[in-house]
């Protein structure tokens, strides 16, 4: 195979790998500003949470990987969802302002915490053998982790799509980010349908934290380092929008990969620069509503 | 007595006299230097911080303008002077500090004339993208910017020519102090004039502006302009009196930081970024030697409790505060008997088990912290399960009551919990 | 032949498949009273939304004073002199109500351009804006925010707003709706005692306010005119009767 193939093939396998961390991570935090306009700065907290139980039950406990992404998702989303009706609720008429003052606030006292109880320096996991070293898919060898992490994305990406376009359940969260006002005087019960949508959405982002651990490491930090980015993957995106999130997960995942590649000096000047141009050009991003 | 004609062109006419108490802030800082010689350096930054605030508070809090990259134009100033310092030789400061505001000023003109149009999230990551790519790009060019690294070493000629730059930052800090009270002046005069009323008018009502044929996009450029160039001279006097620059000045850390301290204040008031400013570095200087970690998870705290009943700053509870006092109508602590509902015993009930929860989690993790093991929890040690678990729930409890009790003496629109 | 205060010429706008605006054409003579009436969802305030400037029309002309203003924007067309009120009060809802009438006359005349001389010392503006709380018996509201105020009185500063701006074209969306029968009289009457000069359209639905104040009357359903003439024949008009028929409130049993 001719060098640049090589380093083509190898740039897009990477990027998609990340586009997939992006968007298992980020899908949640669209659906719910699109669905009820609430700025949750406190999203990167939650996956930073979820890679921290994921490290606590493969290192203390001896649960395996697989299944303590399991748990950690689980276990994030149900903590979300008390949250949501706790604290959140309040705020749904708050200005912009405020919800992003004390979801960022939260997002403090949550990165302090973890500093406390797991120090500043980053974790790993132990990963099982299955997804240490190399899979071989005949013209070229793949870590096996990222091909697992795509296999991953590439599932979720279909489960998602099914239970957005084909049940009710969806169509419903559809209704209500479209016009959330016509959801509600059809009879659909938006409050109870958002707490559902964020439980599921922080619990995807735990996920992702947990998946993410190989990829950079865990520091408390990620909550926020992270978190910039995740609002770009949602700003560029589209607010509300499965396919925006997917695009803009895959548009600035592979640029990021292939940018780092060429122009490792620039580091994240094209991703700001992606941002930059979308917003300006098209304000509500890719597939966002006017 | 006048009437109620008389009354209102009273009230309007005098917005803008003076009042005693606006003299104490700089009475204080004055005293400062007598009471706190050796603090000087210190406190030349806490006046730099002011300065950065009192200028995200023109765009934030009467524009309102949501942004969280203004760290970007504190930046262009702050790098201004010292790559004219460095490659220009441009040395004399007061000179190096108008130059500094002017191009951080005419980058604001620029940048807002694009950005000013947008709102909500759109706008807020616009901003934090020219902040991070500014950044960047000054990290590819480290050759010329010092990268993270910096610029160290620079030096800058004394004061009009006389005054030295002393290791106690004496000089500095009253040249700081100078340039704040200058710049004040015309913050003052802008935020008192018809143009600072239809800042306000934006604000409040955009649309309604745009219908009584307010030229609103060229009022925020020009708004968005003179905040940078404050923020620009910040900057510039950051560089002067540190004689240092690096990268970090960019960091979206700092664009977060300066919001903080001006929402702690009181964002729409002239003097919320002194107090937010001042309090915010003071407390930062403490404990974060104490310990860096305890500082976030306050500054945290302090987000969420500001959030929940404080949304208008010190000053908003001060003026709260003083009203009800004297009891009268108006702000939002109107004198009221306290009114216990039912529902009351639920949310106490329900902050009770959130809390009972957080605190067996949280002896699980001590647990952890303490022995990296298998231990079992529960059946290892049972007395500490349990402190953890009702501590918990008392305290959760407890917090629940007293902001019960808070909010029903209070005009407030929140349901119970 | 002096031009129209206001003329709007085939005026047409869809969102989307659907057209909301068809056709549209309204001439307004100085001193005009004119009423917009029509079933919900007509297009009655998305017209008056395509006069101001708030949305662009696909195609036509809107003329004030005879000149061309479609392609200006809101606030341009504003400064010459055209005035609205919206359907729900737009008020800077935490400033009192003098601030309110006083932001209203520095952008007029062009105060607000200003950064330096304090807002107080505009004596000459402050007095108007009193004249005009006093025009309308807000002088006792004048130091409380607005959003203390009932919603009547809201419902006139609103009026209060668009008068301070002296237009030459007023455009009055339901200036009425919302407001308590027991207040509503304060609306009426003050719209009764507009300038005679000024160029008047309101949108009603309260066919009691229409005869009472009208001396014309555009019929528009489904985004296009359906008739035009004066009150008389409008009232004896059986197909406006029968567009009507179940879809409007009034008081007293005028229309079967």
């Amino acid at each position: 195979m001719p060098h640049f193939a090589i380093v083509a093939v190898s740039i897009l396998f990477d990027g998609l790998a990340y586009a997939m961390f992006l968007f298992i991570t980020s899908v949640g935090l669209s659906v719910t500003m699109g669905l009820m306009g609430f700025v949750n700065l406190a999203h990167g907290a939650f996956a930073m949470a979820g890679g921290y139980v994921v490290v606590s039950l493969t290192r203390s406990y001896g649960v395996g990987f697989v299944p303590s992404l399991i748990i950690a998702s689980v276990l994030i989303g149900l903590i979300s969802a008390r949250l949501e009706r706790r604290l959140y609720q309040r705020l749904y008429k708050s200005t912009d302002l405020e919800q992003v003052l004390l979801t960022i606030g939260l997002a403090f006292m949550a990165i302090a915490t973890a500093t406390y109880f797991y120090g500043p320096i980053p974790k790993s996991v132990p990963l099982p053998d299955w997804l240490e070293g190399d899979v071989n898919l005949g013209f070229r060898a793949f870590p096996s982790y990222r091909a697992f992490l795509i296999a991953i994305g590439v599932v979720l990406i279909a489960v998602l799509w099914y239970a957005f376009e084909r049940t009710n359940i969806g169509a419903k969260i559809r209704a209500a980010v479209d016009n959330r006002r016509m959801a509600e005087s059809v009879g659909i019960n938006v409050d109870r349908l958002f707490t559902l949508t964020f439980a599921v959405g922080s619990g995807l982002a735990a996920l992702g934290g947990g998946l993410a651990i190989q990829l950079f490491g865990l520091t408390p930090s990620f909550a926020v380092l992270y978190l910039v980015l995740f609002l770009i993957v949602v700003a560029v995106g589209g607010l509300g929008s499965l396919k925006g999130t997917l695009l803009a997960a895959l548009v600035i995942g592979i640029i990021d990969t292939g940018g780092k590649y060429a122009f490792p000096v620039a580091g994240n000047l094209f991703i700001y620069a992606i941002t930059a141009i979308v917003l300006l050009y098209k304000p509500t991003g890719f597939f966002g509503r006017e | 007595m006048l009437d109620a004609r008389g009354r209102g062109a009273d009230y309007l006419v005098r917005r803008h006299y003076f009042r005693w108490p606006e003299a104490l802030p700089w009475l204080i800082a004055i005293a400062c230097f007598f009471v706190f010689p050796n603090r000087m350096t210190f406190g030349g930054q806490v006046l730099i911080m002011i300065m950065f605030a009192l200028s995200l508070d023109l765009i934030l809090g009467y524009a309102g303008i949501v942004t969280l990259g203004h760290a970007a134009f504190f930046g262009i100033g702050a790098y201004t002077v010292a790559l004219a310092s460095l490659r220009l030789g441009w040395s004399e400061p007061i000179s190096g500090i108008v130059v500094g505001g002017l191009v951080a000023g005419l980058a604001g003109a620029v940048v807002g004339w694009f950005i000013v149009r947008y709102r909500g999230l759109t706008l807020l990551m616009l901003t934090i993208a020219f902040a991070a790519m500014l950044q960047e790009s000054g990290n590819l060019r480290s050759d010329i910017t010092g990268g993270y690294d910096g610029l160290p070493g620079l030096v800058f000629d004394p004061l009009l020519g006389t005054f030295q730059y002393d290791l106690y930052g004496h000089t500095n800090y009253w040249y700081v102090l100078i340039v704040l009270a200058v710049i004040f002046y015309f913050v003052r005069r802008t935020v008192y004039s018809p143009f600072g009323q239809a800042l306000t008018g934006i604000r409040e009502n955009v649309r309604r502006m745009h219908a009584i044929g307010s030229p609103v996009h060229r009022r925020l450029v020009t708004v968005y302009a003179i905040s940078a160039a404050i923020a620009g001279v910040a900057g510039a006097l950051f560089t002067q009196t540190n004689a240092y620059v690096t990268l970090a000045v960019f960091d979206f850390d700092n664009s977060a930081k300066v919001m903080v301290m001006l929402i702690l204040g009181g964002a729409g008031r002239l003097y919320g970024p002194f107090l937010g400013a001042a309090v915010y570095m003071i407390l930062e200087d403490y404990f974060s030697k104490l310990s860096p970690t305890f500082w976030q998870l306050g500054i945290g705290l302090l987000l969420v409790l500001a959030v929940l009943f404080a949304r208008r700053g010190l000053l908003g509870l001060a003026e709260d505060a003083r009203s009800l006092l004297a009891g009268s109508e108006r702000g939002s602590f109107a004198s009221r008997r306290l009114v216990w509902k039912r529902d009351y015993w639920n949310a106490i009930g329900s902050s009770a088990f959130d809390g009972a929860v957080i605190g067996f989690l949280a002896g699980f993790a001590v647990n952890l912290k303490e022995a990296d093991l298998m231990m079992s929890y529960v059946t290892g040690m049972p007395a500490r399960a349990i402190i953890f678990t009702l501590g918990g729930a008392a305290i959760g409890a407890a917090i629940n009551a007293v902001a019960l009790l808070i909010a029903s003496r209070t005009a407030v629109e929140e349901p119970p919990s | 032949m002096t031009a129209a205060a206001l003329q709007v010429e085939g005026l047409n706008r869809a969102f989307g498949a659907l057209p909301v605006t068809r056709d549209v054409n309204l001439t307004l003579e100085r001193g005009a009273r004119r009423a917009l009436i029509g079933p919900n969802g007509a297009g009655k305030t998305t017209l008056v939304n395509l006069i101001t400037g708030v949305l662009k029309p696909h195609s036509g002309r809107v003329l004030l004073d005879g000149d061309d203003i479609t392609g200006l924007s809101q606030a341009a067309r504003a400064r010459r002199g055209l005035a609205r009120t919206f359907q729900i009060n737009q008020l800077f809802r935490g400033l009192t109500v003098l601030e309110n009438l006083c932001m209203t006359i520095g952008e007029r005349d062009g105060h607000c351009n200003n950064l330096w001389r304090s807002a107080g010392s505009r004596r000459v503006v402050i007095d108007e804006a009193l004249d005009h709380l006093d025009s309308l018996r807000l002088t006792d509201d004048a130091l409380k925010l607005v959003r203390e105020l009932p919603y009547g009185r809201q419902r006139l500063v609103e009026i209060a707003i668009a008068l301070a701006q002296k237009p030459r074209v007023l455009l009055l969306d339901e200036p009425a709706a919302g407001v308590p029968s027991s207040e509503s009289h304060l609306i009426l009457d003050v719209v009764a005692a507009l300038d005679p000069d000024i160029a008047v359209l309101i949108i009603e639905h309260d066919m009691d306010v229409v005869f009472r104040f009208a001396k014309e009357i555009t019929v528009l359903v489904q985004g296009a005119v359906f008739t035009q003439g004066t009150p008389n024949e409008i009232m004896n008009n059986e197909q406006v009767r029968a567009v009507y028929l179940g879809q409007e409130s009034h008081r007293g049993d005028r229309h079967g």
